[in-house]
């Protein structure tokens, strides 16, 4: 089962992307597409060998529900802070220390900081203890780190890590 | 197209254009490396996204049955562009870029976590 399908979860949504790239639910098409899900993984196996599960599916969309209202206000507050006083912003770099270890869970979490009000993720330490973080403008640095870790690296621990 | 769905198609549009604008002047505006990053890849999400829901309506309604190619957009999008970000950041703290803040020690490349402060001259 494993060496068949090392990631099941790949499969299903290469599938759906094979389907919304052809714009189609032809049989055909939905055939096509899940060979390529059961192909694809197959090759990508000597790069990515570890196993994807998630533990919480409530959580993922939870998750999934933030992330995107936050989107919305970060583009808002980053569209407000460029119109208003250039002059006036306080940008900082902030590292911020990391619990998870899961490596899908850290490449999210930088991916979900680069989406969010005023930050991007700059660089992950070596030893993967700590993301640095530049932002946009910041009050209280320690405080930026401890949302970030409360508000995304939580939920994230309880997804893949459980 | 009635009246109301044009109409909100047309407002989608403007405010996708209107972010997308804000994006790029971020560019001009904004004074450093680093900060100059955060408007293209913030604003300009909402702006490429509000245009996206406005052709995926636009194409339901006029074209053959339902046009879901731009949730795929939305999605490429999501993840590319953050990536694009984080890469960026990285090659301009290797580079150590000016900034406006001061830069953070060893970070960006690997020598300076080695030997700290020991730099040949």
């Amino acid at each position: 089962m494993k060496r068949l399908l090392p990631h099941p979860l790949l499969t299903p949504t290469l599938a759906l992307v094979w389907l919304l790239l052809n714009n189609s639910m032809a049989p055909g098409q939905i055939i096509l597409g899940l060979l390529l899900g059961w192909a694809i993984p197959l090759f990508a196996l000597p790069f990515w060998p570890e196993q994807v599960r998630i533990r919480h599916w409530g959580t993922l969309l939870r998750f999934a529900g933030v992330v995107l209202f936050d989107i919305l206000v970060a583009n808002l507050k980053v569209a407000w802070l460029i119109l208003g006083q250039p002059r006036n912003l306080r940008p900082a770099f902030v590292v911020v220390p990391l619990d998870v270890s899961h490596e899908l869970a850290i490449s999210i979490l930088a991916n979900t900081i680069c989406l969010t009000p005023g930050t991007v993720s700059a660089h992950l330490s070596e030893d993967r203890q700590s993301l640095l973080v530049h932002a946009l403008d910041v009050d209280d640095q320690d405080e930026l780190a401890a949302t970030i870790k409360a508000r995304y690296e939580a939920p994230l621990k309880e997804i893949f890590e459980c | 197209m009635s009246a109301t769905t044009e109409l909100l198609l047309s407002l989608l549009v403007i405010i996708g254009a209107l972010f997308t604008f804000i994006g790029s002047l971020g560019l001009a505006r904004l004074e450093d490396f680093y900060t100059r990053l955060h408007g293209p890849t913030k604003a300009t999400t909402l702006g490429v996204g509000s245009l996206l829901i406005a052709s995926a309506i636009y194409f339901s309604i006029n074209g053959e049955g339902l046009s879901l190619h731009e949730v795929l957009v939305t999605l490429f999008l999501f993840i590319t562009a953050p990536i694009s970000a984080h890469l960026l950041a990285k090659a301009a703290l290797h580079q150590r870029l000016a900034s406006l803040v001061p830069l953070p020690k060893a970070a960006g490349s690997e020598d300076d976590q080695e030997s700290p402060g020991s730099h040949p001259s």
